[in-house]
């Protein structure tokens, strides 16, 4: 079977999962879960620039995405001025001390000679430095917070139309990750992977706990959407008209005073579906132009490049080229695509809540789509996207219906059986393992693999 | 006389919350590495599903507890748990081979590279995440019964007559007398039989112990045997000092793998002295020191804020710190790794 037409049965039969969804559950589900698909695919496709072209495991992706996250909550909420007044003096001035430890332990790790010497003074710099920031940070911190806690108690934002996260996401994670790749680069793939893992983690524990600057573990709900708000649509004449024209059939059936009634439950149901149609809109948007750039990008002789620094490093190091820039270019471009889809991923939620950001459902899974889908294939990862995410969010219903139908043999109040009930969702994760170690089994590929060009 | 005693007081304060937390939290994370470690040493690869099946050790032995417990067994002052850890152990290696002959056996057979290895180990991990869950569910379980304490922290004041009190749980105890046993128990075997030198062998050079005669399917089977052996142990003695939740052994992954880089991967001695430090500086930087130098400093110098270097919340945080330190600045390691 061609590439090509590999590829359409694959979307096909994703369309046709997304179609059996909206039959049997309702539309509005799958365009819920379709959205999800889209940020999954450009979550994925960040992830394949890094595996994909360039062979590095990064088992952060969690931190990334969340920097997105937090991207969003600083681009749009109203910024506090009070804590600003309160606290920028105080902030700057930790912020200089801070920049100052960093450039002056640089210095002396670039003029000293390596020895005891160095070492002890960059340790005395960073001690030194470090009271310093506390010193003023701790006070700045403290009337940050003090402003308002149950209503703000930090920042805030800088009052921008949210969309612009998504951009500024993806400058945020491409920054961190630029620190992330300088550092973790140099080591080996199973060292890299621990780091970036523990790295994520880092990330995530700063966002708990510096409430001046995402209010931590209180949350920052009711972002600001790019998209109506249902309540306003529910009432706005054109949407009431656009309505009525679509159920124009089955309206004009009933008699005038159920008429109201029906429109009014229409004009309901349709508005929760209008408002999702705008986010598939934006998303795919995304998609596609992120989808675009990556296969111009993987197809230029830049990424002719990445895969023969991917194939063998040495080899490609003897041609002159320089592995451990492009490593970091790459890393610090798929690190940015991620950024960008928690940006997305936090708008579509309109709430940040750092502590729904685990391992499993960010890194791993995101993982798993990547390998599923495809290595090193764009399409790949983006097949590997909506269908993990589809198993993903489907595998709790089916899983809890097959329980059901598998224990109806037993007493309705039979305590085995409400447990396996009860606990069938969790059995979402044994699938996901299971779909990745098969694939990497028996197709280790992925689904739709790379496709190997030769000169013929 | 004042000054001895405020003296003492300051000392019983940081073993009531520095040496003793931190010898037991250690001991619980040298044993997960040494898991993790011996893998690596052997099988040369990063194991992701570590975490997860200490998870699932816990849970057989949890399971077991509780039928025991329903049935009116008991250990007296220990905790029944102890009982129960024989099966949990059994059930443990058995999920481990069963897992190395339908996964790992494949790439080895294909000699894979060790980034798949550690990518199908991503997918264990995801099954054994789901079938713990399945079991028991995601909650927090407490299956501790028997005696709480060794020493109590009002017992000890009373007969001291110190203002601070030191308190020793049995778990903790237990804890760092298993933990020691363990370990001897462990390099008499690498050190001594047969079978433990094989796998040094094995360890330091593939080819040339395949040379001299080392079964490869056997080396593998004993890894796997003691890997289970430790995660299962690791993780009881954990859920019986803090408590059972499957997310936390998840979590537990990071600082197990720090400790085992730490301390120099593949290296067992390394593992145990990873242990120890990283636990030692998850406590230490996350205290707060205000008290020890209430007691410690005249009155005039009493420090005013808490003394703490770190908000406790950083705990995760602190042995990554010193994982990426270690990997930047001495990469093998504290003792020389990649040698079992």
């Amino acid at each position: 079977m061609s590439s090509e037409l590999k590829t359409k049965l694959a979307f096909a039969m994703v369309a046709g999962l997304l179609l059996i969804i909206g039959f049997s559950q309702s539309w509005s589900v799958a365009l819920g879960i379709f959205n999800l698909c889209l940020i999954s695919a450009v979550m994925a496709l960040g992830v394949n620039i890094q595996w994909g072209y360039a062979g590095l495991l990064n088992v952060g992706i969690m931190g990334f995405a969340a920097l997105g996250g937090m991207a969003a909550v600083l681009v749009s909420q109203a910024p506090v001025a009070a804590a600003w007044e309160a606290g920028w003096a105080k902030l700057a001035l930790a912020a200089i001390f801070f920049l100052a430890t960093v450039i002056g332990t640089r210095l002396c790790y670039r003029k000293m000679s390596p020895g005891r010497h160095r070492t002890l003074s960059m340790t005395a710099i960073i001690i030194l430095g470090l009271i310093m920031v506390r010193y003023w940070l701790d006070p700045a911190v403290a009337s940050i917070e003090a402003i308002e806690s149950a209503k703000t108690g930090f920042l805030g934002g800088m009052g921008l139309p949210i969309i612009f996260s998504w951009i500024f996401g993806g400058f945020v994670a491409a920054g961190i990750a630029w620190v992330v790749g300088k550092v973790a680069l140099g080591l080996r793939a199973d060292y890299l992977a621990i780091a970036t893992l523990g790295i994520s983690e880092i990330i995530i524990a700063v966002m708990k706990n510096e409430d001046w600057l995402t209010r931590g573990v209180k949350n920052v709900t009711g972002l600001s959407r790019p998209v109506p708000y249902e309540i306003n649509l529910q009432t706005t004449e054109w949407f009431i008209n656009l309505v009525s024209w679509w159920h124009s059939g089955t309206l004009s059936a009933l008699s005038k005073t159920d008429q109201a009634g029906v429109l009014k439950q229409a004009v309901i149901e349709s508005s929760s579906i209008f408002v999702k149609l705008c986010y598939t809109g934006l998303f795919a948007s995304v998609l596609i132009i992120v989808l675009l750039l990556s296969v111009k990008a993987l197809n230029s002789p830049w990424g002719r490049m990445m895969r023969a620094i991917r194939d063998n490093e040495i080899a490609a190091g003897a041609m002159g080229k320089d592995v451990t820039r492009r490593h970091l270019e790459v890393f610090i471009i798929g690190s940015a695509v991620v950024g960008v889809a928690g940006a997305m991923l936090t708008t579509l939620d309109g709430q940040f809540t750092p502590t729904s950001y685990q391992p499993l459902r960010y890194t791993f899974l995101i993982w798993v789509m990547v390998i599923v889908g495809g290595s090193g294939n764009n399409m790949g990862s983006v097949l590997g996207g909506f269908l993990i995410w589809i198993i993903w969010i489907e595998a709790e219903p089916v899983g809890v219906w097959l329980m059901q139908f598998g224990t109806s043999w037993m007493d309705e109040g039979n305590s085995l059986r409400i447990h396996l009930i009860d606990n069938a969702q969790h059995m979402r994760l044994f699938f996901m393992g299971l779909v990745l170690l098969l694939v990497l089994r028996f197709s280790p590929g992925g689904i739709l693999p790379e496709v190997v060009r030769r000169r013929s | 006389m004042e000054a001895i005693i405020d003296i003492t007081n300051a000392i019983v304060l940081i073993l009531n919350y520095i040496i003793v937390p931190g010898l037991s939290y250690g001991s619980q994370l040298a044993l997960g590495a040494l898991g993790i470690t011996i893998i690596f040493g052997i099988l040369r690869f990063a194991n992701f599903a570590h975490g997860d099946t200490m998870a699932f050790g816990t849970m057989v032995t949890i399971l077991v507890t509780w039928w025991l417990q329903s049935k009116g067994v008991s250990l007296g002052p220990l905790p029944t748990a102890l009982l129960a850890l024989p099966v949990g152990i059994v059930f443990t290696i058995g999920i481990m081979v069963a897992t190395d002959k339908l996964v790992y056996k494949h790439y080895r057979r294909h000699k894979s590279a060790p980034v798949t290895f550690m990518i199908a180990s991503m997918g264990v991990m995801f099954m054994m995440n789901g079938i713990v869950r399945f079991i028991i569910g995601p909650n927090d379980q407490r299956f501790l019964d028997g005696e709480r304490f060794i020493v109590r922290a009002r017992d000890f004041k009373v007969s001291t007559g110190l203002s601070e009190g030191l308190s020793i749980k049995v778990s903790q105890g237990l804890t760092i007398v298993i933990a020691v046993l363990l370990v001897l128990a462990l390099f008499w075997f690498l050190q001594r039989t047969r079978t433990g030198k094989a796998m040094r062998a094995y360890s330091d050079n593939e080819d040339l112990a395949l040379l001299s005669g080392v079964d490869p399917d056997r080396v593998v089977l004993v890894t796997w045997i003691l890997a289970g052996i430790l995660a299962t142990i690791a993780g009881t003695l954990y859920g019986l000092d803090k408590s059972f939740k499957p997310f936390t052994y998840l979590q537990l992954l990071l600082p197990m793998f720090a400790a085992a880089i730490v301390g120099g991967i593949g290296n067992p001695i390394g593992a145990i002295l990873g242990g120890y430090v990283i636990a030692f500086s998850e406590v230490m930087v996350t205290y707060a020191y205000k008290k020890v130098f209430i007691y410690l400093l005249p009155s005039s110098l009493e420090p005013s804020g808490l003394m703490q270097l770190l908000s406790t919340d950083y705990k995760f945080a602190v042995s990554f710190i010193i994982l990426v330190l270690v990997l930047l600045v001495k990469p093998t390691g504290i003792l020389k790794g990649k040698v079992i």
